[in-house]
């Protein structure tokens, strides 16, 4: 049966090919349209090509001068065509990719894009015939062959001019005179264009009439990936100096220096709001809000905790932490055991202190919120990452009559904070907050180096002020441009 | 079916409006309802999503191409995870805790100093008195955007500079700061309670034209 199966498949891939090569070739053929035009236009002139710079590769910049009768002449052009040269086994493995792609329309039941009575709608009917376990089959062997031929395009490129093809690419309006051509580098993908293979690329000038005239053809050229983008240069210069300058305050810090963080409103509250809890025989609600463990502010909020968990274990007050995120959870946890460790009080620490709710947004505030209502928390703090649920949260604690400390680098949700609660670190004041409260030589140092590294970009931004005000010379500026 | 779902949709929209008058047995059992039912559906959606398509699949893939083998770190990391339910060996599920927050620090450490500084500071290198280069007059609207924009970004900086307390012109600066950033955060409210409002109105929407049909 599978003998049978593979049969049928490369007998319908070879009847493809022929038609689909012939196609192809027809598509590039410039002396089947010239024949029929009144006059040729002047061709595109001094194509030339490059590897794409500081990329991942299987990419090509085309560069060209315009036709002269690109915007003037007899015969205005209307665009420019590019090609590129390719061997047929390219050809081959692009009917095989257009096979799978049928195959996995068959698989999901959809024939979306099929045209009746074209090449792929007579593939369909032919792969419709076979069960969905036999397809399964055929997708993978027709996979494991794409790969396997893969590995033979860069000696097949080397056949130039003979045994290919020229393939269509794109198309670009008139007065272009560049064109990247960015492949992908999957090899599934029919876009693929691989690295270390020599390519060859022509442009065709276009006229309203189709007539065409092709550039010279230029070739070989080879893309290849870079491990390293110039283009970042700056941006590893100003990490290392940054590193450089968090290194010696945290050395400072470890050597016992005084290291000066002005005081923070909501943080000196902290204290005072543990205590009002314990006199009033409520608990503290600690909400850590929807980031990952790995997001900054978490980390931040997870050091406030672990201050807040130990002056609450300290006063003996009952604390709440339901989680949105299974990992902040299990950090969360161990983050007050180690505060009630540190206060003294292990056996006061009770596993369901810290508690997973569920992760969906609103459902966790729904929960959060019944929580305020019930439990009557003398207390709310709000520190982490928050979204929309923000407002609906302080709203719900401010109506309970708790006292609420809020703080959050989300600049949409500080408004929310401010407006009703009793006080909010905005921004980095709450991974100053955390240095500030933990005392620990490497937060407080890391905080001075982010300190001095703003003085520097506050100085640097006013030089680069008067340098583009007076044009002093753009490769200052040009310093800062990120290119992606 | 459609029918029963418009209806429980709308009865369950009711019962967390309920709410707005007070905390009662009928907004708790919707709580209970939308808590039990989101987390049932994300704990299958996980299982489904990272243990069995990414995963699964990953290193056993069914089309063809390469198996993964990267995916297994992943794999024996979760697992490691899980050994903080035994007491002995718990503190083995630190180890992955400390990768995952080690390492998703270190790479968002260069994405926040591209678009937290280097663009900062790129953006705000601009022209202050902005000319018409043919006319050769000041255009004022762009100058004074462009001097309010420079003010802003030096002034917000001197309010998160952590080192120095907030007094003479160093306090008197950081307070213009802090009108910078109200201002900013009144704009983000008004703009946010908008958004909310369209919320609000679609829930209506589908309370009257879905169930009531009092809409056409």
């Amino acid at each position: 049966m599978k003998v049978k199966m593979l049969l049928a498949v490369f007998l319908l891939l070879a009847i493809c090919s022929n038609s689909y090569a012939q196609d192809t070739t027809a598509e590039g053929d410039t002396t089947a349209i010239s024949v029929d035009s009144l006059r040729l236009p002047a061709p595109p002139g001094n194509l030339s090509g490059r590897d794409k710079p500081n990329d991942h590769g299987h990419a090509i910049i085309l560069d060209w001068e315009l036709s002269p009768d690109d915007g003037g002449g007899s015969n205005s052009v209307l665009r420019y065509d590019i090609y590129k040269w390719v061997p047929q086994l390219m050809l081959d493995i692009n009917l095989v990719r257009d096979s799978i792609i049928i195959i996995q329309k068959i698989i999901r039941k959809t024939t979306d894009g099929i045209e009746e009575g074209s090449q792929a709608d007579s593939m369909l009917k032919v792969f419709s015939k076979f069960s969905k376990d036999e397809l399964f089959d055929i997708r993978n062997r027709l996979t494991d062959h794409i790969k396997a031929e893969n590995e033979g395009l860069a000696e097949a490129s080397k056949s130039y001019p003979e045994n290919g093809a020229w393939l269509f690419i794109d198309k670009k309006p008139s007065g272009t005179k560049t064109f990247d051509h960015i492949g992908s580098k999957e090899f599934k993908s029919k876009g693929f264009v691989p690295d270390y293979a020599d390519l060859y690329y022509r442009v065709d000038a276009v006229t309203i009439t189709g007539a065409k005239a092709s550039s010279e053809i230029f070739g070989p050229i080879q893309s290849s990936g870079q491990w390293y983008n110039t283009y970042r240069t700056p941006v590893v210069f100003s990490v290392f100096l940054f590193t450089i300058l968090t290194v010696f305050y945290v050395m400072r810090a470890k050597q016992g220096a005084d290291l000066y963080v002005r005081p923070l409103g909501g943080i000196e509250a902290v204290d005072d709001a543990i205590g009002r809890a314990t006199e009033m025989g409520r608990p503290i609600l600690y909400v850590l809000g929807l980031g990952s463990a790995a997001d900054i502010a978490t980390i931040a909020s997870f050091t406030i905790l672990g201050r807040v968990a130990k002056k609450v274990a300290e006063y003996q007050t009952e604390l709440l932490v339901p989680t949105y995120d299974p990992i902040v959870m299990t950090v969360a946890q161990e983050v007050v055991k180690s505060a009630y460790l540190d206060a003294g009080r292990p056996d006061a620490y009770k596993e369901d202190t810290v508690h997973f709710v569920t992760q969906s947004q609103f459902a966790y505030v729904a929960a959060v919120n019944g929580i305020m209502l019930r439990e009557l928390p003398a207390t709310n703090v709000y520190m982490g990452k928050f979204f929309a649920e923000s407002l609906i949260l302080a709203e719900t604690g401010a109506l309970a009559g708790s006292i609420q400390i809020s703080g959050t680098d989300e600049i949409a949700q500080i408004p929310f904070f401010i407006v009703a609660c009793d006080y909010t670190l905005i921004g980095e004041e709450l991974y100053a907050a955390s240095a500030y409260l933990g005392k620990d030589p490497v937060l407080l140092g890391s905080l001075k180096a982010q300190d001095y590294a703003k003085a520097a970009i506050i100085i640097l931004a006013v030089i680069g002020v008067i340098v583009a005000q007076f044009d002093f010379g753009h490769y200052y500026v040009d310093l800062f441009e990120v290119v992606n | 079916m459609e029918l029963l779902g418009i209806w429980v949709a709308a009865l369950l929209t009711l019962g967390i409006f309920s709410f707005l008058y007070k905390d009662n047995p009928v907004y708790k059992i919707c709580e209970s309802i939308f808590i039990g039912v989101s987390a049932g559906y994300w704990a299958i959606a996980n299982f489904f999503d990272a243990l069995h398509k990414k995963f699964w699949i990953g290193v056993f893939p069914t089309d063809g191409s390469d198996p993964d083998y990267f995916l297994w770190f992943g794999a024996l990391l979760g697992v490691l995870m899980l050994m903080r339910l035994s007491s002995k060996i718990g503190w083995i599920a630190r180890w992955p805790l400390a990768f995952i927050v080690g390492a998703t620090a270190g790479l968002y450490m260069m994405l926040y100093f591209v678009s937290n500084a280097m663009n900062q500071v790129s953006s705000t290198m601009r022209d202050v008195i902005v000319v018409n280069s043919d006319t050769q007059l000041i255009i004022w609207g762009e100058t004074v955007g462009s001097i309010l924009i420079v003010i802003g970004v030096v002034s917000g900086l001197v309010y998160f500079f952590f080192s120095k307390e907030h007094k003479g012109i160093f306090g008197r600066t950081a307070r213009v700061g802090i009108w910078f950033l109200m201002i900013t955060f009144g704009a983000h409210f008004g703009y946010t309670v908008m958004s909310r409002m369209s919320l609000l109105i679609g829930r209506i929407d589908f309370l009257f034209r879905d169930w009531l049909h009092l809409l056409k």
